[in-house]
């Protein structure tokens, strides 16, 4: 920062599954940079490993899956950066794993894919939508509003066999962050659906044991592009700082 | 009045009870609020979200049952976290109307208290026998968790079920730093905002830290609300200040606003963006600065809260309000119906010059749209 031509105010960005794969990338690439983050994962050994790893890092013990977690959750995200500029909802379940036809997939399965991809997705959304719409309000004189990233996949538009339960929940993931944008431009909050591409993380490997790590997207790349996109994002989803009223001649109102 | 049980923060039929600035009352479905308002109007909202504030556990030199509510904070600041002013009853819950709780153990500086996983100190005794001021050991983060995971929601008898977060949570709850929900902005959902945005009609927050609304003793509930720390954006500020250039109406989505607008206008140097605690108190001999109108609950006479409308309105028109609600069966408390009072134009001007940056012109057209929004 101190070498940067342009100072820049930190971002104030929350991460879920932020302790491995493309999460653990955001979270570096996000703090490396300077930004504040809290992250969230089920393990707390990990969420501690993690934030004393990452300085300034914030780690929260949770499972968006949870309903009873998600409040929680959003209580310590909100407490620990006074705001929130920047939601990325990373944390995902396979489903089956190992992977399974549709027709042998079990829907205790299929339910924890859909709360993990989805629900979970949806409810922390709303708990934290008060935050993140405070940020449009406050950094529209800036230029700049607040961002939800889903990380999605290709699964979700390609039927690929074996996918059913993880492809199924990312196409409603995708299908939701559409409708949310249309829904949250007005208040200066962009819902993007990121499809980061196969990396070599600890989800793929569980989907696709065999695979060759080396032919696979290195989750630091992605994280960049990701963070690089969420800059632009920001920008194109400001508000304009004039207000509502201000077409209207004085005394019109009357 | 009758209280509501359920913890619905918006039902179907809830109801709002409308105030003109002539003292003329009518009877309207909550879900019109954004009809009773016009192009220009400013709504500021509260958008604290609530904290789980009550925390059970014990009281280790005696080994006594407690209970903790979280009352009060010195300030919003994130690396602040750990003193609070508090409540402390003895064993029960929030099923025994608090007047009729338990006392704690006595309680002096320097005693130990085990919630769940935090720990505490009795910093120092405010007021005997329940009201303290307790530190808790460990570093923010932790501490934050701890009052996730182990509190719960403070909630009164007259509730029928235990609440959740969510049910105390507004649907625009930003930062967690309220002991009690800001429950005036409940009547907010997301159609709404995009409702007043169509209208025309501008939308801000602040965050205030609302504090406990009883304490179930007479001598402490006599001094509430406690001071309280709040946070004014400067997006607000400069809402605010334009909506009081052009003489356009601000209207106050709970008592925490108005205290909070009111106190910040009148510091020295007026408005400006940033964080203060509000020690100010609203009543009758208050002159409002800021706040044209007023959205909140319906209070029994006596609370600190019904004190507040005698900043809006005078005492005869106040009586007339009292007897309205009654009359017309109004729910009470958190989850109950909804005033909205404008205030008093008569006696504004019977006895107080127009507040200086409105001037002639800007007035009669306040008090024009008055009257055409607002049916008598």
């Amino acid at each position: 920062m101190m070498h940067s031509p342009h100072s820049r105010t930190p971002l104030r960005v929350a991460v879920t599954g932020g302790t491995s794969g493309l999460g653990l990338a955001l979270v570096e690439a996000f703090a490396a940079r300077g930004d504040h983050v809290a992250f969230v994962a089920r393990d707390a050994e990990r969420v501690a490993r993690v934030a004393r790893e990452i300085r300034g890092s914030h780690g929260v013990v949770g499972d968006v899956a949870r309903k009873d977690d998600v409040h929680a959750i959003a209580l310590q995200i909100g407490g620990a950066l006074a705001g929130l500029d920047v939601l990325v909802h990373n944390a995902s379940s396979l489903g089956p794993v190992p992977l399974a036809l549709l027709a042998d997939t079990a829907c205790e399965d299929f339910e924890l894919a859909l709360a993990t991809n989805v629900l979970g997705p949806f409810r922390l959304t709303k708990a934290l939508l008060g935050l993140l719409a405070a940020s449009a309000r406050e950094s529209a004189a800036d230029g700049a509003g607040a961002v939800i990233v889903n990380v999605t996949s290709d699964a979700a538009v390609t039927p690929y066999p074996t996918w059913g339960a993880y492809g199924a929940s990312k196409a409603a993931l995708a299908h939701m962050s559409r409708i949310w944008h249309e829904e949250l431009a007005a208040h200066g909050i962009a819902v993007l659906a990121l499809d980061p591409g196969d990396m070599d993380t600890p989800l793929h490997a569980a989907a696709v044991p065999d695979a060759d790590p080396a032919t696979l997207k290195r989750p630091r790349d992605a994280a960049r592009e990701i963070v690089d996109r969420i800059d632009r994002e920001r920008m194109a989803a400001a508000l304009s700082p004039s207000e509502p009223a201000i077409a209207l001649a004085p005394g019109s109102v009357t | 009045m009758k209280a509501a049980a359920r913890p619905v923060q918006r039902p179907a039929d809830a109801r709002l009870l409308v105030v003109d600035g002539a003292g003329r009352i009518a009877h309207h479905p909550r879900s019109a609020l954004a009809d009773l308002l016009v192009a220009g109007d400013l709504v500021v909202a509260n958008d604290a979200a609530t904290l789980p504030a009550s925390l059970s556990g014990r009281h280790l030199a005696t080994g006594a049952t407690i209970e903790v509510r979280l009352a009060g904070s010195r300030s919003l600041a994130v690396d602040d976290g750990a003193s609070f002013l508090a409540i402390v009853f003895g064993a029960g819950d929030w099923r025994t109307r608090t007047e009729d709780r338990a006392l704690p153990p006595p309680l002096t500086a320097g005693d130990a208290l085990s919630l769940g996983p935090l720990t505490a100190t009795v910093v120092r005794v405010v007021a005997a026998p329940r009201l303290v001021e307790l530190r808790f050991a460990g570093a923010a983060d932790a501490i934050r968790a701890g009052v996730a995971r182990h509190g719960r929601p403070v909630q009164y008898a007259h509730i029928d079920a235990p609440l959740a977060l969510w049910d105390v949570w507004t649907s625009i709850a930003a930062q967690p730093v309220a002991f009690e929900a800001p429950s005036a902005g409940f009547v907010i959902d997301w159609h709404l905002l995009e409702g007043l945005r169509q209208r025309g009609i501008g939308f801000a927050t602040l965050t205030h830290a609302a504090g406990l609304s009883s304490t179930g003793d007479a001598a402490l509930d006599a001094r509430l609300p406690f001071d309280e720390p709040y946070r004014l954006p400067a997006a607000t500020v400069a809402a605010v200040r334009r909506a009081l250039d052009r003489g356009d109406r601000i209207v106050a989505i709970g008592t925490t606003v108005a205290r909070a607008l009111e106190h910040a206008a009148a510091r020295p140097g007026g408005l400006r963006p940033g964080r203060a605690i509000a020690d100010n108190r609203l009543g009758r001999s208050t002159r409002l600065r800021v706040v044209d109108a007023l959205v909140s609950g319906t209070h029994e006479p006596g609370s600190s809260h019904h004190e507040l409308l005698r900043a809006f309105v005078d005492a005869t028109t106040l009586a007339r309000i009292d007897a309205a609600v009654a009359s017309g069966d109004y729910r009470t408390h958190e989850f109950g119906d909804s005033v909205l009072v404008e205030r008093g134009v008569a006696p504004r001007c019977a006895h107080a010059e127009p507040r200086s940056n409105l001037n002639t012109a800007t007035l009669a057209s306040r008090l024009g749209k008055v009257r055409t929004t607002l049916p008598a």
